[in-house]
């Protein structure tokens, strides 16, 4: 297994029919390209950044790999599954964590938990050991597993998010802006799980931000997507060489031409976030 | 035989199944003064109903106050009924997509069935004990007697009915995928359509022709037609063969199509990008 890559990606086309203004009869409809043929691949083990403005196809990729968008051309494995043919053998594989932690709000982490785990074929007896330390891994407090989630702060839903890609132990994990929205403690706590995942776990990391500094941080290859293309595929190193520039920021914008403080891509292009 | 990969798969969907139930019933203990809130409007709307017997009596009109009180207890205890199931079922996409958990549920590797028919499952043993309750509490306010109904074989009728209930609900499960903003409302339209060609509170036979022939095909119609001959005329399980036969056969078409129907749902949401919280 270990010779078949982990994602290999080929020629990905996906694009979303939008209606331009004016009442519903006299719109016009117009295709919106999200991702133009992506290619890349990753390795067992690998975590890649994908780095990009809002609308650029991060959430697209995700979502494609996730089994919950259809593609228009091209393909994609996991693993050596195809994710269009065999989606379910996929789902098996691959778990995820995005900017929202969504969760049953009114329900309890203890709850939420078990009923994601039931999904996977863990019963009562399995996840009755396993919440307990998982949650421990996470940092959570046991004593506060039994409150409604409502109740919780952004940085405790995320780490049950955590908990949750966790419980299923997912050989890859894609991760879709996990620490957007998050304090500075809560963002460093999450950035030491998704280091803790990769040494003990032997998960492929799928990471897409707007962090720079948190592309750096982890991951081995940084690729830049703008405007559903990725223009590179390299370590950090190599992107500041390849744009002439002596940060990442600056590696960006000479690669795009826009920062990430420019308007989104999204409102200009109309790709869903 | 069932080899070990395949007993393994059959485990897997069992236990997310169960996942299913498991799930509502947290969210009915959470939501429990929500719930009974719901049931005290449910009380008083079939309150509003059976009274209508009593109430043409009063103005000078003539008819059996006691039989037609029951039917039209009847009518509306099946519209509570048909209404839960519907809803619950239903909620398969619409609360998971305003809890925003709808991705998470559908990236899972758990078969549209099990997830679908654990929904159905939930909603038919809350719905059973929900009805069971509302009919007991209405029945307690009436001065009714129900002489020599037999409410087991009622009860039958209605568990059997609920397969077709589930079949339809699934269908109307897939609007809120296609239409986020309106589409559980377009599930609402769906029931009362039904009630109205089975005879939920008058006999089919005063319909014009075409809403009779439609009264042919619905569930609820024989639905109805079972409870009343049970509860009114103490006809047994064996008496109301007519009723449950047609009901058999609905039911047998209602879950396959239904499931293709969702899953043909699911894969325009899936090809539009529409399997998303935020719609």
């Amino acid at each position: 297994m270990s010779a078949v890559p982990a994602v290999q990606v080929h020629n990905l086309r996906k694009e979303f029919i939008r209606r331009d203004g004016g009442s519903r009869k006299r719109g016009r409809r117009r295709r919106v390209a999200a991702l133009q043929g992506l290619s890349f691949t990753m390795q067992r083990g690998e975590c890649l950044a994908i780095l990009g403005q809002n609308g650029s196809g991060k959430s697209t990729l995700v979502r494609l790999l996730s089994t919950l968008l259809i593609n228009d051309g091209g393909s994609a494995h996991v693993f050596g599954i195809d994710v269009f043919d065999k989606p379910r053998s996929v789902q098996r594989l691959v778990n995820r964590v995005s900017v929202e932690a969504s969760f049953f709000k009114r329900m309890s982490p203890m709850e939420n938990l078990s009923y994601s785990a039931r999904f996977y074929g863990m019963g009562p007896r399995e996840t009755r050991a396993r919440i307990p330390e998982i949650l421990a891994l996470v940092g959570f407090p046991p004593e506060r597993g039994h409150e409604p989630m409502e109740d919780l702060s952004r940085g405790m839903q995320q780490k049950i998010a955590l908990a949750r890609a966790l419980l299923t132990a997912p050989v890859l994990l894609l991760l879709d802006e996990p620490t957007t929205g998050l304090d500075p403690r809560s963002k460093l706590e999450v950035q030491d799980f998704i280091r803790q995942m990769r040494e003990h776990h032997d998960s492929t990391i799928l990471l897409c931000t707007h962090d720079m500094a948190e592309a750096e941080a982890l991951a081995d290859r940084i690729g830049i997507l703008h405007q559903g293309e990725l223009l590179c595929l390299e370590s950090a190193d190599e992107i500041r060489q390849r744009y002439h520039a002596d940060t990442l920021e600056q590696a960006f914008l000479n690669a795009t031409g826009r920062s990430f403080e420019d308007e989104d891509e999204e409102s200009r292009r109309g790709v869903p976030a | 035989m069932i080899r070990p990969e395949q007993g393994g798969a059959l485990r897997r969907e069992l236990i997310g199944f169960a996942g299913i139930v498991e799930r509502n019933m947290y969210l009915i203990r959470r939501f429990a003064w929500w719930e009974l809130a719901w049931f005290l409007y449910t009380v008083a709307n079939t309150l509003t109903i059976v009274f209508i017997a009593k109430g043409i009596e009063a103005g000078g009109g003539h008819l059996d106050v006691n039989r037609t009180t029951i039917v039209l207890l009847i009518g509306a205890v099946i519209w509570s009924y048909l209404g839960l199931i519907f809803e619950i079922v239903t909620e398969t996409v619409a609360w998971e997509r305003w809890e925003g958990t709808i991705e998470y549920t559908f990236m899972a590797p758990i078969s549209r069935a099990s997830h679908l028919l654990g929904m159905g499952a939930f909603a038919v043993i809350y719905g059973v004990l929900r009805t069971a309750l509302l009919f007991a509490v209405v029945a307690a306010s009436l001065s009714v007697s129900f002489g020599n109904a037999d409410f087991a074989a009622a009860g039958v009728v209605l568990l059997i009915s609920s397969v077709s209930f589930i079949g339809i609900g699934m269908m109307t499960a897939v609007l809120p995928l296609i239409s986020p903003e309106k589409g559980t409302q377009l599930g609402f339209i769906a029931q009362g359509l039904l009630l109205v060609v089975s005879g939920v509170y008058y006999p089919v036979t005063v319909l014009p022709d075409w809403m009779q022939w439609l009264s042919v095909i619905s569930p609820a119609t024989y639905t109805l037609e079972g409870c009343r001959n049970a509860i009114l005329d103490g006809a047994s399980v064996s008496q109301m063969w007519p009723d449950i036969w047609p009901l058999l056969v609905i039911g047998g078409i209602a879950v396959p199509l239904g499931l293709a129907v969702f899953r043909r749902g699911e894969r325009y949401a899936k090809q539009h990008g529409r399997l998303k919280r935020s719609g």
